[in-house]
């Protein structure tokens, strides 16, 4: 693996030519590689966490391999990266473990047994540290934020700084499980118990995910601290979930906002010259927000603008109808602009709404008056159509009273198309007239 | 003012601060929002440092105004991710700390700049815990606090208490439980930013959570849970405070609290691990020992003159026994059987004990054939597992319906005949050896 | 009789899909009513929107001829079991009590009176003996009965039950068809959520046949016809979901 990467690197035609062609300087490079690697290698398993409504787990995970840590450090004397992976391991296996026994066995709600293990596994880490390690390494503020900017002066390995080696790795295991057991993550999550019947393991699935949080967690300490952590495995994959329905495109988006997020948090960063790793969790959680906001399908502002279109469409139609029902009478009366507007609302919106009737041609102005042009009579035509078609089927199969079928009928018309217009056209026996006795237009 | 020693001070400070969190932390535990605290601890960071910028001073109520602000907008960003977009809560709640956490860390890189003229150090100790700051004016604001907090739970009790357990019905009744719940969730807010500079984040997140998830494993009334979770986190205090002294205060007090709930976990009376495989235990025995005591009364039961000198070895064979001597050596100390070689007999202790089991098993068989209709090969199982529950009460209105109904066999006042074949071990499911 | 219950033009939508079409009922008082109908009839909206708990689409609910809102102390509610936390630290007479709540107001406790009021109303469900019980430690039953009891402790004049005769023994169903009985002699009126076609003109006197809309309303003698259940279980109306589903699909989402 080593060697490999170490291949990898040197094949690359040389890494100052790298960060010449992005105009930024070695130490940067590393940076943002670093964080990117990172980021990418959390929005894989993150995913699953947050498809799984687990995602405080990461949070759990990523303080409780605290202990298995020291105590992997206390062994092999050294910080390298084999010992720690193994602690971290063990740990993460024992959290999940435990959070299920409690949850199972003493009926402790699964949120509180969850906050019971993770915690009192962190406190028994800081106590650890203090006792036998002195503050050297594990500084505990430092598990907190990481140093993501003293990335380019950690020891080399394979030409790449360590940090960057690491998270490399677990990027790498990452994506060989989500290849490898792509079905089986995919059916385990979205419903274990079928999984189980079908031969996979969802006990082993889950507990092969929390390994793979609880290494990725580790990995990522060094370059961005525990809680900066979290939001890398959560946010991006919660920002992809906003955008699509199809869990490979899910996957796919959430590395991609990974990667832009500490593109992004690295400018910034480097502008009002802070924190880089946090200013990447700050630029994941504007993402998200921009997802939040104008996601195509999902997104609040397509919501309200869907949600404007359709009030516009409906008052559309029922200044169409109205007019309809007006000339209906047989009578020379028209309406004028300002008692149309005012009878639909009033408001900008009825503006709006007849200035779109004009433009695609479905009323004219006669001066003040208005009046309908072939084309939108024949839209009113079949809107009034839909109102009495529904009158009477309210009427003849619910039983309703005569005066209680006009609101109803006036709220459904704008949804009834052809196809339900015969339908109900077929359901009812008439003889061409609406139970008022008005004429049910063709 | 009393002249208080630091220890003193941290040791009633912290102590203030249990008692409040296993309060406050009863209901969220409750309520399903045990990581809300987690989240507003995290949540405080970028308040607390937006103080400091503003303020420019470390004032304990200016910082935790900043917090209390940062926290209750979480809170509103969690409240509305989940109301407006497919984001489920869990998420919402990493989002929300992580990121602001992120921008918390992003203020703190920016006060530490040279020129803005702070030093983070004092901001570190907020966040990670540094009870040895305590002033006494801190142990006040604690104590205020507590106060507030008491009050609040003591007006607002039954309240709580519904909404709660059935906000459905809360609802119905006109309570407005969203914003009784807000102010639970406010009162939680409150308690954990007081709480962040004496024990830090995470371990204020387990104040919160331990001493109410303890408690509730002692208890089944509301009322007791949150009195000892108060108690827990009270003690926790005390004893961690005291028991860490050349350790982080933060971190012995959280292990003191989470060696009170491995205390209860394993011997709480009824949830208890330790209670229950003692009562499963006593449970098994008790079966074996009436199994013990049938047998011996059908074996007799069988033998034309009613002898009642069984044989060891018929009794071996009769069923599947998994330690027969010992259990023979109990029912003889407790005066049931006499034991010798290889002869029991039952006392006339035992003799009457025996009956009266029998006589349960039977009813239960009869009324398995009768009334459910199973074929009377398949009911001795059923009735095995099901006569030893069966309390006294409804054994008599079995008999008095079996009676009424003319089907209780006429010689069999005292204990009815067997509706099956009795001394074939046929009768033995498969399943088991026979020995 | 005057008119205890009553629905004008009821409509009821979940995310714009309308759930229940138009519904038009009175319920006279001192009446027990059965409300009937298919899974997904709408049976429990029409509850939920009599007490406010779900937002109406359009149409209005009155209780004694005023809002519900102002005639909540009238109003007794007993949900569907599903609803509630079984493993809440609460004893049965703390349920039992919680009846009391509403009309005990801000801040007061309960007190003697309210203890008697629970202690009476456990007596006549039968479930004294269990008052110190947590409540995941009784049976179906028995968990149904206390909950009956926390709606007497309500001392309401109209009750909504929803489904109280799902899943439990036969000496439960036997002591609720009696409590309703006695309800009905004192004066109350009770709207119940029913399953169990069979017991239907045995349990009440007026009955609700629901299907998305309100198919009939009336006394059972004449409104439990053949031709009424044919029209409420013989199948939805495919016209109404269909338009349903177009509201809902225009409308985004």
């Amino acid at each position: 693996m080593t060697d490999s990467i170490g291949t990898l690197v040197a094949a690359t035609p040389s890494i100052d030519a790298v960060a010449e062609f992005f105009g930024m300087s070695r130490a940067a490079l590393w940076v943002v590689l670093t964080g990117a690697t990172t980021n990418v290698a959390c929005a894989l398993v993150g995913c699953y966490l947050v498809l799984r409504r687990m995602s405080m787990m990461g949070d759990a995970l990523a303080h409780a391999v605290l202990p298995g840590l020291v105590v992997a450090f206390l062994f092999s004397g050294s910080t390298s990266i084999v010992p720690l992976f193994i602690g971290a391991t063990i740990c993460g296996l024992l959290t999940t473990f435990l959070t299920q026994t409690l949850h199972q066995y003493a009926r402790v709600p699964s949120d509180a047994s969850m906050g019971v293990v993770f915690t009192s596994l962190f406190a028994l880490g800081v106590v650890l540290v203090k006792k036998f390690v002195g503050g050297l390494h594990f500084d505990i503020a430092c598990v907190y934020e990481g140093t993501l900017e003293l990335v380019s002066l950690a020891e080399p390995v394979a030409g790449v700084p360590r940090p960057l080696f690491t998270t490399t790795i677990v990027l790498f295991v990452n994506l060989a499980a989500l290849v490898l057991l792509w079905k089986e993550l995919k059916i385990s999550a979205f419903d274990p118990a079928l999984a189980t019947t079908m031969g996979i393991s969802a006990t082993a699935m889950h507990y092969l995910l929390m390994t793979l949080v609880a290494v990725t967690a580790v990995a990522s300490f060094e370059a961005v601290g525990s809680i900066l952590v979290v939001a890398m495995l959560i946010v991006p994959a919660a920002t992809a979930h906003l955008l699509t329905d199809r869990l490979w495109m899910m996957v796919l988006l959430s590395t991609l906002v990974g990667i832009a997020s500490s593109v992004l948090g690295y400018w910034m960063a480097s502008i009002w010259n802070t924190n880089i790793a946090g200013m990447m969790t700050v630029s994941a959680g504007l993402l998200y927000t921009l997802a939040v906001f104008f996601s195509p399908r999902y997104g609040i502002c397509s919501t309200v603008l869907r949600n404007l279109r359709m009030s516009l469409r409906v008052l559309r139609e029922d200044v169409l109808a109205m007019l309809y029902r007006v000339e209906e009478l047989g009578s020379d009366k028209r309406l004028t602009v300002a008692e149309a507007g005012e009878a639909v609302g009033g408001g900008w919106l009825s503006r709006l709404g007849m200035r779109n009737l004009q433009q695609a041609g479905r009323i004219r102005r006669d001066g003040d008056m208005l009046q309908l042009t072939e084309s939108g009579r024949e839209a009113a035509r079949q809107l009034v159509r839909s109102h009495r078609l529904w009158e009477t089927y309210l009427v003849q199969h619910l039983g309703m009273p005569l005066d209680h079928v006009h609101e109803p009928a006036h709220r459904v018309e704008h949804f009834i198309d052809d196809r339900l217009r015969e339908e109900l056209e077929s359901e009812i026996t008439t003889d061409g007239q609406d139970p008022h006795g008005r004429k049910i237009p063709k | 003012m009393i002249n208080l020693s630091l220890t003193d001070k941290v040791m009633i400070g912290t102590a203030l601060l249990g008692g409040m969190s296993g309060v406050v932390g009863s209901f969220a535990v409750l309520r399903g929002r045990s990581l809300v605290g987690d989240m507003l601890a995290h949540a405080a960071l970028p308040g607390i440092c937006l103080a400091f910028l503003v303020i420019g001073t470390k004032s304990l109520l200016g910082l935790s105004a900043g917090a209390l602000l940062s926290g209750l907008l979480a809170i509103v960003a969690v409240t509305s991710i989940v109301r407006w977009t497919r984001t489920k809560e869990d998420a919402a709640i990493g989002i929300v700390l992580s990121t602001f956490f992120g921008a918390g860390v992003v203020l703190l890189s920016l006060i530490q700049k040279p020129g803005v003229g702070g030093s983070k150090a004092g901001l570190d100790s907020y966040l990670f815990g540094e009870p040895g700051n305590m002033l006494t004016g801190d142990l006040v604001v604690l104590a205020v606090v507590g106060v507030a907090v008491l009050a609040t739970v003591g007006l607002l009790f039954k309240e709580f208490e519904l909404v709660c357990f059935d906000s459905d019905f809360a609802q119905s009744q006109g309570w407005p439980t969203l914003r009784l719940d807000l102010f639970m969730m406010a009162s939680l807010a409150v308690v954990t930013i007081v709480g962040l500079p004496i024990v830090g984040v995470i371990l204020m997140t387990a104040m919160i959570i331990l001493p109410a998830a303890t408690a509730r494993l002692w208890t089944n009334r509301l009322r007791y849970m949150l009195q000892l979770a108060a108690a827990f986190g009270l003690a926790a205090g005390l004893l961690g405070t005291w028991l860490g002294r050349d350790l982080p205060a933060g971190a012995a007090i959280v292990l003191t609290a989470a060696a009170f709930f491995v205390l209860s976990i394993l011997f709480a009376p009824q949830r208890g691990i330790v209670s229950r495989l003692m009562a499963e235990y006593r449970y098994r025995k008790r079966i074996e020992r009436e199994h013990l005591l049938r047998s011996l009364y059908e074996l007799g039961e069988g033998k034309a003159d009613h002898e009642s000198t069984i044989e060891l070895q018929a009794l071996r064979d009769y069923r599947y026994w998994r330690s027969l001597t010992k259990l023979l050596e109990q029912a003889a100390d407790e005066g049931e059987v006499n034991l010798t070689q290889q002869v029991v007999e039952l006392t006339p202790l035992g003799q009457r004990r025996a009956a009266r089991l029998t006589k349960a098993h039977r009813l239960w068989e009869l009324y398995m054939v009768q009334h459910v209709g199973i074929a009377s090969d398949h009911v001795d199982r059923d009735a095995d597992d099901v006569e030893h529950m069966l309390p006294e009460g409804l054994l008599i209105e079995l008999e008095q319906k079996l009676a009424s109904e003319g089907r209780l066999p006429e010689v069999a006042q005292e204990v009815p005949l067997s509706p099956h074949q009795l001394d074939s071990p046929s009768s033995e499911p498969p399943s088991e050896p026979s020995s | 009789m005057s008119i205890a219950f009553e629905i004008h033009d009821l409509t009821v939508a979940y995310q714009r899909r309308p759930v229940l079409w138009d519904v038009d009922l009175t319920v006279p008082e001192g009446s027990l009513v059965g409300i009937v109908g298919p899974n997904g009839a709408g049976k429990t909206t029409l509850i939920k929107a009599a007490l406010g708990l779900v937002p109406l689409a359009s149409g209005k609910v009155e209780i004694y001829g005023r809002s519900y809102s102002e005639q909540r102390n009238l109003v007794g509610y007993v949900p569907q079991r599903e609803s509630v936390d079984w493993d809440f630290p609460v004893t049965v007479r703390d349920v039992v009590l919680m009846g009391t709540y509403g009309r005990l107001g801000w801040f007061r406790r309960p007190g003697r009176a309210e203890r008697e009021i629970a202690a009476r109303c456990l007596e006549q469900v039968g479930m004294s003996a269990f008052a110190n019980r947590q409540i995941r430690q009784l049976s179906g039953g028995q968990q149904q009965r206390v909950f009956l009891a926390r709606a007497l402790a309500q001392d309401a004049e109209l009750y909504f039950l929803d489904e109280p005769f799902a899943g439990v023994d036969a000496a439960t169903e036997a002591a609720i068809f009696e409590l309703l009985q006695t309800l009905r002699s004192d004066g109350k009126t009770v709207l119940v959520v029913h399953h169990d076609l069979q017991t239907v003109s045995e349990y009440f006197d007026h009955v609700i046949l629901l299907n998305m809309r309100l198919i009939a309303c009336g006394p059972v003698e004449t409104t439990f016809t053949n031709e009424n259940l044919q029209k409420t279980y013989g199948g939805r109306l495919t016209i109404l979901d269909e338009a349903a589903e177009a509201m809902r699909q225009r409308d985004g989402a």
